[in-house]
């Protein structure tokens, strides 16, 4: 009755407003998204002097071997990557999940460390550990750590702390009611594992599988610190543009590298719809009974894999203090003079603080503010899920990719937006562009949990929405709010692949030097500015944390007064 | 309607603040591209400006050799540099013979070695400011592990002890690299020169993106022998590496780091100022600091641990051939080296 009422009555102020925020954003999303993405199709197929000249550039890539055997290299380096990070994550999160063991939350924050640091990182402490001069050179047995075999390990590094999360959420999602039976039944822990566990947690572990799949084919730190001779797509597209400057080519590869990734994107999506009507009204919760051989198990599984990744970090920490590996192991503080090194500077560093803070605190903004309208807007239904559909396509668009069509779209001099070419302005929108879904998902299901009836109440008692919004909706998303600015801030600090194509002379970014001071041979002052992003992400993730139980424990008492009442 | 109101004064002060950054974007700066190491510009930053205290110098761009050319090149129809300062000749050649720079006599430029000057144009289109000069670096201690002898000549580098430790640059990306195959090339002719480069690719571990990483990677001792230029040698020597600088027999490929003004610069004014400078007796004595070689003659002072003999075996490097066949040479070793696909035992 109320939808057929609402059809009848005319538009309403609000209505009408916003309506237009929704073209707004609508207007946004094609000038920031959509325009630059068909920049590059379009400089795909044109020569460099901007004629169309069909599929030529096509047919070039694959007449040059050593361009096509990336496409082989990057899909066995995705397939690789995936069934380790898999398998190692997937014991970690049943631990966290499944076992009794102690110190869980611990080890549950120790799988999230690499989150902190740019991919780049685990490559050059690798080389430190496995290289001609790394201390743990025997254990290669001769093998070269430059190469595939330190690409997937610096992925597998990089990677692991999203698996574990995909997983562990797919894992404590399990229904009591089966293991009770199974019990009852004597059926042996191993058949219970896979006639329930697995197939429970099937959909879970596949998604996961897309992930881990789609940030290996994507990612460009590690292969370009580690890779020696191999290539992968995102490489080249590096190569193609910053190397040689061939824009054509390098949108070839581009469109390339689209192929794989939208297609294990679209089968991410299918089985992640199936995987949300798992548990039923009836379910009871699963409760994992101690079991001290069992739990042991799992702890030293769990001390192991965190003595890997401490020692992946420590190298890099170390190395970065050490005067001049191998010769002389004194320490000293020379590497951190970034001003000395070949692409670095330490206003590179300040650079990338004031980047992610701007990118945090507008992302949030932005995000949380057009998830609003998108979701609490009455009309325009079919706008709003064009506009729902449209803020997933960045999980889908490389962060090469992305850097590139900016690269074309914003460097046009016929762009009226040509002037935040290389300043900080393209920075911010790039990085809120390639990070946009994952807060926009957090923010849409805050926004859904909240009902629906504030705003009908608010439209009946004629308050202006954005009242309603300011002093109701606000203040109950604050959680979801500061988990999306934590987000924006570590992503922003941590990524090189969408803005290596976009700085400039004085935006020059941490992570783009890392890059650079690697390129030009200086690899410890390199492991020192990675290891200053780890330390700003790590210090800014322990400050917000801190501040966020402050403020629930302050403004979302309301929260536990709803939850014992209940 | 307040709210209304209240929107159109965010809007407004948005534009204003948009067009606010746009102004302070398109300041009057002087734009400078160049190729030099990092751990000199900011001195000559220093310097430079001292003597110019009203303009403001802007590294605008600072890569390796290959990199700026390409990125100048592609900027062709919009420039974006005032003055191209510090890079290859070969690169400046080749970039004056597509109309890139303004004719521009320097003051005082009689005072340099006229063989460092563009010598087809009045005023010239580029200047010559110090010469860099390719070198072996060679790891005394990981050769003596791994059983590689210090090479004397190029063609040692082709021997089957040296499989797997010898690291090169990229001519693609390095102007150091570059000057090593048109060296190669010079020396022994066409057919020969990539004979030779045939071999050595056997021997060659990996190839790197910068002319100096090969010696700072023999520096620090990931690999045995680098192919690099004599300066960051003598350098890392000085700084306590376990290197030779060696100056190979058949002779050294070298190159100019030149300037020239962008025709069309937006700041032409400090550009020339930026030119004057450059050749100035003070100037030649700050390259004097870490180059042996500078365009002034009689200023240079000899460089500590440069390899001996060094000069008398730089080749007669003709800059027109290297220009006039720069591309040809660049997709010539890309086709043969740069599929490097497979892993070398």
């Amino acid at each position: 009755m109320a939808t057929a009422s609402a059809i009848v009555t005319k538009y309403s102020r609000d209505d009408k407003f916003q309506g237009g925020i929704l073209v707004l954003i609508a207007l946004v999303v094609a000038v920031a998204v959509l325009l630059p993405l068909f920049t590059i199709f379009l400089k795909s197929v044109e020569n460099r002097d901007g004629q169309f000249v069909g599929i030529l550039n096509y047919v070039e890539y694959f007449q040059t071997p050593a361009l096509v055997a990336s496409i082989y290299n990057t899909i066995i380096i995705g397939v690789v990557t995936t069934v380790i990070v898999i398998t190692l994550a997937f014991i970690y999160a049943y631990a966290l999940t499944r076992s009794c063991m102690p110190y869980k939350n611990l080890f549950r924050s120790i799988s999230l460390i690499p989150l902190l640091a740019p991919s780049l990182l685990p490559a050059i402490a690798l080389i430190y550990m496995f290289g001609n001069q790394g201390y743990m050179k025997e254990l290669m047995f001769g093998y070269e750590i430059r190469g595939p075999i330190g690409i997937v390990i610096s992925l597998v590094f990089w990677i692991f702390p999203h698996v574990v999360i995909l997983l562990s959420t797919a894992l404590s999602t399990a229904d009591g009611r089966l293991y009770e039976v199974a019990k009852v039944l004597r059926t042996k822990s191993i058949r219970t594992f896979f006639k329930i566990t697995l197939p429970a947690a099937k959909y879970g572990v596949m998604s996961a599988c897309f992930v881990a799949f789609l940030y290996a084919i994507t990612d460009f730190g590690a292969c370009k610190v580690i890779g020696g001779w191999f290539t992968v797509l995102s490489l080249d597209i590096y190569k193609q543009v910053v190397g040689q400057q061939n824009f054509q080519l390098g949108s070839v590869v581009s469109v390339i590298l689209l192929l794989p990734v939208v297609v294990t994107f679209i089968a991410q999506r299918q089985v992640q719809r199936k995987q949300t009507a798992q548990i039923t009204p009836g379910s009871v919760p699963y409760q994992p009974k101690p079991n001290r051989r069992f739990d042991l198990l799992m702890l030293l599984y769990c001390i192991a894999v965190s003595i890997i990744l401490f020692a992946i970090l420590g190298t890099a920490a170390y190395a970065s203090f050490v005067k001049f590996w191998p010769y002389n192991l004194s320490l000293s503080l020379t590497n951190y003079q970034f001003n000395l090194m070949d692409g670095g500077s330490w206003q590179a560093y300040r650079n990338s603080v004031v980047m992610s803070l701007y990118t945090a605190f507008i992302g949030t903004a932005v995000i949380f503010c057009s998830a609003y309208f998108i979701e609490k807007t009455r009309r325009y239904r079919g706008l709003r899920s064009s506009l729902n559909f449209l803020s997933i396509v960045p999980l889908a668009t490389p962060g090469m990719v992305l850097g590139l069509a900016y690269l074309f779209f914003f460097n046009d001099p016929l762009n009226p937006l040509n002037f935040i070419y290389k300043t900080m302005i393209i920075l911010v929108l790039a990085n809120i562009v390639h990070y946009y879904t994952v807060p926009h998902l957090t923010a849409t299901t805050a926004l859904k949990q909240l009902d629906v009836e504030f705003e009908s109440v608010s439209a009946s008692l004629k308050v202006p929405f954005y009242k309603t919004f300011w002093h109701v909706t606000l203040p109950i998303c604050i959680p979801a709010l500061s988990n999306i600015w934590i987000y924006l801030f570590v992503t922003a600090i941590t990524t090189v692949s969408a803005v290596v194509f976009l700085y400039g002379h004085d935006t020059n970014i941490a992570a783009v030097a890392v890059v650079n001071m690697d390129d030009a041979g200086d690899v410890a002052p390199a492991a020192a500015m990675a290891m200053m992003i780890v330390y700003t992400a790590m210090g800014v993730r322990i400050v917000h944390w801190l501040l966020t139980h402050f403020i629930e424990k302050h403004t979302q008492k309301w929260r536990q007064q709803k939850l014992t009442s209940d | 309607m307040n709210y209304y109101l209240r929107l159109r004064t965010i809007i407004t002060s948005l534009v204003a603040m948009v067009a606010l950054i746009g102004t302070a974007v398109a300041q009057d700066e002087l734009i400078v591209y160049t190729a030099i190491e990092a751990d000199e510009l900011a001195m000559f930053e220093q310097e430079f400006e001292a003597d110019n205290p009203n303009i403001d110098l802007k590294w605008g761009a600072r890569d390796s050799t290959g990199i700026i050319t390409a990125k100048l090149l592609a900027e062709k129809d919009n420039p974006q540099a005032d003055i191209v300062w510090g890079l290859a000749a070969t690169s400046l050649v080749f970039l004056a013979n597509e109309d890139y720079f303004e004719g521009y006599s320097p003051k005082g430029v009689e005072m340099l070695d006229p063989k460092y000057v563009d010598p087809t144009m009045d005023p010239p289109l580029w200047v010559g400011q110090r010469a860099w000069i390719a070198s072996i670096c060679y790891n005394t201690v990981e050769g003596e592990k791994n059983g590689v002898p210090q090479p004397s000549s190029w063609q040692d580098l082709t021997k089957p002890e040296y499989q797997g430790h010898v690291v090169m640059p990229n001519p693609n990306s390095s102007g150091t690299g570059f000057l090593d195959v048109s060296s190669w090339l010079q020396i022994w002719g066409e057919e020969d020169g990539w004979a030779f480069m045939d071999s050595l690719h056997e021997n060659i571990a990996w190839y790197t993106h910068s002319g100096s990483k090969p010696c700072k990677q023999a520096a620090a001792g990931e690999i045995t022998v680098g192919v690099s230029f004599a300066y960051r040698g003598a350098k890392l020597k000085n700084q306590g590496a376990p290197v030779e600088v060696i100056a190979p027999a058949e002779g050294v490929g070298w190159d100019l780091e030149a300037f020239g003004i962008v025709k069309g610069a937006k700041n032409m004014a400090a550009a020339q100022a930026l030119a004057d400078w450059s050749v100035t007796k003070k100037a030649n004595e700050i390259y004097n600091r870490e180059y042996a070689v500078v365009a002034m003659p009689g200023v240079a002072q000899e460089v500590e641990n440069f390899p001996p003999m060094i000069l008398e075996k730089m080749i007669n490097n003709d800059f027109a051939w290297a220009a006039g066949n720069r591309q040809r040479i660049l997709s010539e070793w890309q086709n043969r080296y740069g599929a490097k696909s497979e892993p070398k035992s």
